[in-house]
């Protein structure tokens, strides 16, 4: 069993209060219906299913109730960091280059955003 | 001369030194409001909303907790004016009342603590969930919102249809902490 | 030597810790022994002189008992303390004995000493390592029939038990800032030392008593005193502090992420008459800032022939069988050793008066001093020379000897036999945490390499050779300032070897038995790599080699070594296998404790359910929820009873608890504009007082729920949902308002268990509920179909809905849940003079269907749109946004051949359709059919004289009138396709 933090109750609690919601920063075309077949499709089912770092939602379900955002590394399970629904992407290189995982989310700089940069942030 | 000892009566439902007993029927309101709302409305609950994560704010038999950053469990006498008395606040908000949705269990007794985490995951260490510390959280297989109001007692809050298993759950866990 | 009868004949008088006048009496086989009180059952065997435990996994050979530990894979035995409370394969190592202990011998028939089974030993070159691979593949039928059943009737250990474990279990979350897994020398001087910190410390070791090696070894003075006194005071010392938690006969199962550590307590397997209070056993699930594994180091056996004889075995447990309990495990013992640590056995058992004819050392010149030792005790020392096999049979009589490169072979006669291969570190739960093993090649052993979480490990588990090193290393790691404290004496955790022994060889075909468990011999290691096995993974499933209950912790290395050999390539090349939880069996009743009968999964019962049950009524499970089904009465079968509830509800009217509905209270200025996001159907213009049939779709376009929603302000909406779909329902609408429309002013509440719903259907609905509500005019123009008020019923405060599920005038009572059953009651009390009838889910169901009224789950399956559900009315067609209405303009959800709703009379109308029934246009294509859809709803109608079916059919609107066939085993039915509506299809009852 995961011990996850959640931004807002700002401590770490067992996974049992959590659950997962899948990939994070999948942004809601506006206005949708005029989004193409393709970009749809690919809002509506492709995910990146990472090998290693992954940004990912989870729901304080049985907590606060909140959704937010996780870094986690898929291979060692291990939270990089988190940081609330609405927030942006945090610099993983940034992160990683720190000798202990900070629970600030770092702003990244538009230009080393990753993929879906075509799309807007939430 | 022997010194007298006085005998202490023990409640049927007591296993060992924690008892399970149900709290007595309370009005409870959901209160959900932003930020810039919560002076107004505490000002008219007569409490300060809590506003750090996991705690409380008590004010005679009304009991606020913080359950999300936009969310209180607020407890009073059955005969409660909460809703009308929130309304007085005149600033955004929701509030419904839930006094039936919810049965409140009281477990106390030295080590209630381990009564409790039978189910719960959480750390119910004084340091982790100090008095007057709650949370939303799991018990078993449902969830509830968990109050400690000493060291040695919880108030154990659950939807109504989920009583009957938090309450079966807490007597097998009070037997457990008994041996 | 003097010996004490009650007790054992190989009972040493003085030695030991037991206690001599404390007699318990048990049974083996039938046969009714004495043990001492704080004798595991492999003691008190060996005490009466009993090596023989039990038969083989494979070849029915008579095993004995190898180790005193938790690593023993030979003496497996069933204990029943009643038919219900039966467990097989427990470790007679791991047992303590008890006043009445049943125990029985495992995988024998008839008996023990005569074993039918053991034909397979003489047939054992018949029975090689894989053989079920290859021999058993003709004729195919005969795997299943024949072969299989046999092999695993042959094969096997114990037999489970056939009725329900009646022992209670149960679970404690617990948090520690330092978990220390081991009471050895190590684990104990760590945890004095985090403890003095005021650190929380958990303590745990699998053994009743602290002390691991210090239990046994007699050369040991930690702090002045011996190392097992040691021990006892400073658990007494940590049992006395807050901040420490020591739990004894808790063995550290698993290691997950994030230092989550799953213990298994045993409270009372070693209990005469244990209380009804408690529990067998306690599952721990502790949470620690820092995990300290103090888990040491299993000796390991030597690989030659015939090596699993009973009476052979480690020579540490026959150390332990002596300084602990006080058992002289034979008369007359050899020794066989490749490392120092077996002499301090072999002076042991001398010193206590044991004939110890000769220590066989396959070292050509150990240096040690215990050699010396030894020797000065009259010991025969035979350096260079190894063990070519073990005599006897059922006990093993003799040891044959010859120079390890072979030579003139010497036998010894001998009633037992210790041996020592050297240590093996316990890196089992290091290597669950994810941490990486590092080869220690000077010392031919696996060792803690990189750390994946907060854990340290010390002592031998971690290669620390000597205790002092132990202790300064334990002190050091505890976190404490306390200086370590001086010891001398101990066991060398280093030197032995690895693989099979001299004359066990590659040249031999001797079974010399690599996992005794298993029955894997060193031969059949080879075997497998010759069949072209070259990873250590692959072996192992080749030749069972460590997949025992056991996991091979003898036995590991060993196999490793040997095919490394085999494969004339390095040990670390060849692998490692990898350690998965549990380290030892855990049983089932611990996993799942408390969650057994009452306490398996909540059962969630309405506001009114002691009325329903008094009454008679039928439940069904609608997920956790037990909801009244029907109320047959006195001679009717549920099919009568439906029936008369449908009739009545139609005819007079009929009471249903609905409180099983989801209910979402939604509240703020944007109530409206969020449900507008949320459903197909529009809001913003529902006037308060009035509700609304709402479809709420994922947003691929599919219908994901529905349900009636009443708008009691401007600013708030009672939302409801399906029965099943209300969490989910919550948690998509959550998830919306939270990430998607978090500008929205507009917060959700479940108030599914706030509400006691009564629904009151049927033409005298509003006749029968009038006099008891007030502050409402219940009137037609009032308070018309899909309308809501709050007013007051029986005194309480009630929001009354107008609405209806079942095509009739009808009403849905809310009121708070506590308020529910009186209300009904007085419902039921007025309405019962006009016929008032209680009905159940599946009148419920059959009403709904007769009006063509869907349930979703059951007439939509996740790939079934509005239009295709022919409620294309429901979406609000000037709407530009809402939660799948992109999803809606997909290709393939506009075009034509998607499946549509219709409903279905079968042409003789007495035959009622199977839900689920797959249907086709022509009943004479040969089979495979092309199917065109399917039955979701089929009942028999009452009301209607006949079966009513709906069906998701291709096309289906475009079919209407047309007949399509059902192809049932018993013969095709013929259906008609026709509109959904069967019953009052211009729906003029609703507004009576």
């Amino acid at each position: 069993m995961l011990l996850i933090k959640c931004p807002y109750c700002e401590e770490e609690r067992p996974e049992l209060e959590f659950r997962n919601a899948g990939e994070a920063h999948l942004v809601r075309a506006a206005p949708i219906v005029e989004q193409s077949d393709d970009d749809f499709a690919a809002y509506l089912y492709f995910r990146q299913n990472p090998k290693g770092l992954q940004f990912e939602r989870w729901r304080h379900i049985h907590g606060c109730g909140r959704f937010f955002n996780a870094v986690r590394d898929s291979v060692s399970d291990k939270f990089l960091t988190v940081y609330k629904a609405g927030e942006p992407r945090p610099n993983v290189e940034l992160l990683l280059s720190r000798p202990a995982a900070s629970p600030d989310p770092v702003e990244q700089p538009a230009s080393t955003r990753a993929p879906r940069a075509k799309k807007a942030e939430v | 001369m022997v010194e007298m000892i006085q005998a202490t009566r023990l409640h049927p439902l007591q296993a060992g030194s924690v008892s399970v007993a149900l709290a007595d029927n309370a009005t409870r309101v959901s209160l959900r409001a932003r930020s810039d709302a919560i002076p107004a409305l505490s000002k008219a609950l007569g409490l300060n909303l809590p506003v750090k994560p996991k705690s409380t704010v008590a004010n005679g038999s009304r009991t606020a907790m913080w359950i999300g950053p936009d969310e209180w469990l607020i407890i009073d006498g059955a005969d409660s004016s909460l809703v009308a008395d929130l309304a007085k606040g005149q600033v955004l908000h929701s509030a419904v009342d839930i006094s039936h949705r919810n049965v409140g269990i009281i477990v106390s007794g030295k080590g209630a603590d381990r009564v409790v985490n039978g189910g719960c995951p959480q750390d119910l260490s004084l340091k982790a969930f100090p008095v007057g510390a709650a949370s939303r959280t799991v018990f078993g297989k449902i969830e509830i919102v968990l109050l400690r109001t000493s060291e040695n007692s919880f108030r154990i809050e659950c939807w109504r249809s989920f009583s009957t298993y938090a309450y079966g759950f807490l007597q097998e866990s009070a037997r457990d902490a008994a041996v | 030597m003097s010996t004490s009868i009650h007790s054992g004949s190989n009972r040493i008088a003085g030695a030991g810790r037991l206690t001599p006048a404390k007699t318990v009496r048990f049974t083996f086989d039938g046969q009714n022994l004495t043990g001492l009180e704080g004798d595991t059952l492999a003691s008190a065997l060996l005490a009466n002189g009993i090596h023989l435990v039990g038969r083989s996994f494979k070849y029915h050979r008579p095993r004995g008992i190898l180790s005193a530990g938790s690593e023993e894979p030979n003496a497996l035995v069933d204990i029943e303390r009643d038919k219900s409370r039966k467990q097989p394969n427990v470790r007679a190592t791991v047992q303590e004995i008890y006043d009445g202990l049943k125990v029985k011998s495992q995988n024998r028939w008839p008996s023990l000493t005569f074993d039918v089974g053991a034909v397979n030993d003489v047939f054992s070159p018949m029975l090689p390592a894989g053989f079920y691979y290859k021999t058993f593949m003709w004729p195919k039928f005969a795997w299943k029939t024949i072969y299989e059943p046999k092999i695993r009737a042959a094969a096997g250990l114990g037999v489970v038990p056939g009725e329900p474990d009646t022992d209670r279990y149960t679970n404690r979350f617990a948090h520690c800032d330092v978990l220390i897994v081991g009471a050895g020398a190590a684990g104990l001087a760590a945890a004095l030392s985090a403890a003095s910190t005021g650190a929380k410390v958990i303590l745990c070791d699998e053994q009743p008593e602290a002390g691991g090696a210090l239990r046994y070894e007699s050369d040991v003075t930690i702090d002045g005193v011996s190392g097992h006194e040691w021990a006892a005071a400073t658990v007494a010392k940590l049992r006395a502090m807050d901040n420490v938690t020591v739990l004894s006969r808790t063995t550290a199962f698993g290691y997950y992420a994030q230092n989550f550590v799953g213990l298994v307590e045993r409270i009372s397997d070693h209990l005469s008459n244990p209380g009804s209070d408690m529990p067998r056993e306690r599952l721990w699930q502790v949470r620690a800032k820092k995990v300290i594994l103090a888990t040491g180091a299993i000796e390991r056996h030597m690989v030659f022939a015939n090596n699993d004889r009973p009476g052979v075995m480690l020579a540490s447990a026959a150390r332990m069988f002596l300084n602990q309990y006080g058992v002289a495990i034979g008369r007359k013992v050899g020794v066989y050793t490749s490392n120092d640590s077996a002499y301090a056995a072999a002076i042991d058992l001398k010193r206590a008066g044991v004939d110890v004819p000769v220590i066989v050392d396959t070292r050509d010149d150990p240096s040690s001093a215990v050699v010396n030792e030894a020797r000065s005790l009259g010991i025969e020392v035979l350096t260079g020379h190894a063990v070519y096999s073990a005599g006897g049979k059922r006990r093993v009589s003799s040891m044959s000897i010859q120079p390890n490169r072979g030579g003139n072979e010497r036998k010894v006669a001998i009633d037992a036999l210790i041996m020592s291969g050297g240590w093996t570190p316990s890196v089992h739960l290091f290597s669950q945490s994810r941490g990486k093993v590092a080869w220690d090649a000077e010392n031919e052993r696996f060792l803690p390499g990189t750390y994946a979480q907060d854990c340290v490990s010390v002592g031998a588990c971690n290669g620390t050779d000597g205790l002092q090193a132990t202790l300064d290393e334990a002190f050091a790691v505890g976190g404490g300032n306390a200086k370590s404290i001086s010891a001398t004496g101990g066991t060398d955790w280093v030197g032995g070897m690895i693989g099979s022994a001299p004359g066990a060889g590659a040249d031999t075909t001797v079974k010399a038995f690599v996992d005794f468990q298993n029955d894997v011999t060193a031969k059949d290691v080879r075997l497998a790599v010759r069949e072209g096995m070259h990873s250590i993974e692959h072996v192992k499933r080749f030749t069972t080699n460590g997949m025992a209950t056991d996991q091979g912790k003898t036995s590991n290395l060993h196999g490793l070594a040997i095919a490394a050999e085999a494969l004339n390539r390095p040990i670390p090349a060849v692998g490692l296998t990898t350690f998965r939880a549990p380290f030892t069996p855990v049983t089932f009743g611990a996993i799942v404790n408390h969650a057994r009968h009452d306490l398996f999964d909540p059962t969630r019962c309405t506001p009114m359910h002691a009325w329903h049950a008094a009454h008679g009524a039928a439940f069904e499970d609608v997920g956790q929820w037990k909801r009244a089904w029907y109320y047959p009465q006195a001679g009717e079968d549920m099919h009568a009873a439906v029936n008369r509830e449908c009739v009545a509800v139609r005819n007079q009217a009929g009471i249903f608890d609905a409180s099983t509905l989801g209910k979402i209270e939604v509240v703020g200025p944007d109530a409206a504009k969020f449900l507008e996001l949320l459903y197909t159907n529009p809001w913003e213009k529902l006037g308060v007082g009035r509700c609304r049939y709402g479809i709420m779709l994922r947003e691929d376009g599919f219908i994901y729920d529905d349900g009636v929603v009443g708008r009691l302000a401007e600013d708030r909406f009672h939302v409801t949902t399906t029965t099943g779909g209300a969490p989910r329902v919550m948690h998509h609408m959550e998830d919306y308002l939270q990430t998607e429309f978090p500008h929205l002013n507009v917060w959700l509440t479940s108030t599914t268990e706030q509400w006691a719903v009564i629904a009151v259907q049927g033409p005298k609905a509003r006749e029968i509920i009038a006099p008891l509500v007030e502050g409402i005019d219940m009137s037609n123009e009032a308070m018309p179909h899909m309308s809501v008020r709050e007013g007051k019923i029986c005194g309480v405060p009630t929001r009354l809905f107008r609405m209806s599920f079942t095509g009739e005038a009808g009403y849905e009572i809310n009121v708070p849940a506590d308020y529910g059953q009186a209300v009904w009651e007085a419902v039921y009390a007025s309405g019962r003079p006009l016929g008032l009838t209680p009905y159940g889910t599946e009148a419920m169901h059959i009403l709904r269907a007769e009006k063509g009224y869907i349930i979703v789950g059951q007439d939509t399956d996740g790939t079934v749109t509005p239009q295709d559900a022919g409620l294309t009315w429901a979406i609000g067609k000037n709407k530009t946004d809402y939660v799948g209405i992109r999803g809606l303009l997909r290709r393939d959800l506009v075009a034509d051949g998607r499946k549509q709703l219709v409903g279905l009379k079968t042409v003789d109308p007495k035959i009622v359709l199977e839900e689920g029934a797959q249907i086709v246009a022509n009943p004479n294509q040969p089979v495979p059919m092309t199917m065109i859809g399917h039955v979701t709803s089929s009942y028999w109608s009452e009301n209607c004289g006949r079966s009513i079916a709906m069906a998701l059919v291709i096309d289906g609107t475009k079919r209407l009138g047309e007949t399509l066939y059902v192809p049932m085993p018993n013969g095709v039915i013929e259906v008609e396709v026709t509109g959904t509506v069967f019953f009052d299809e211009k729906g003029e009852r609703l507004n009576g």
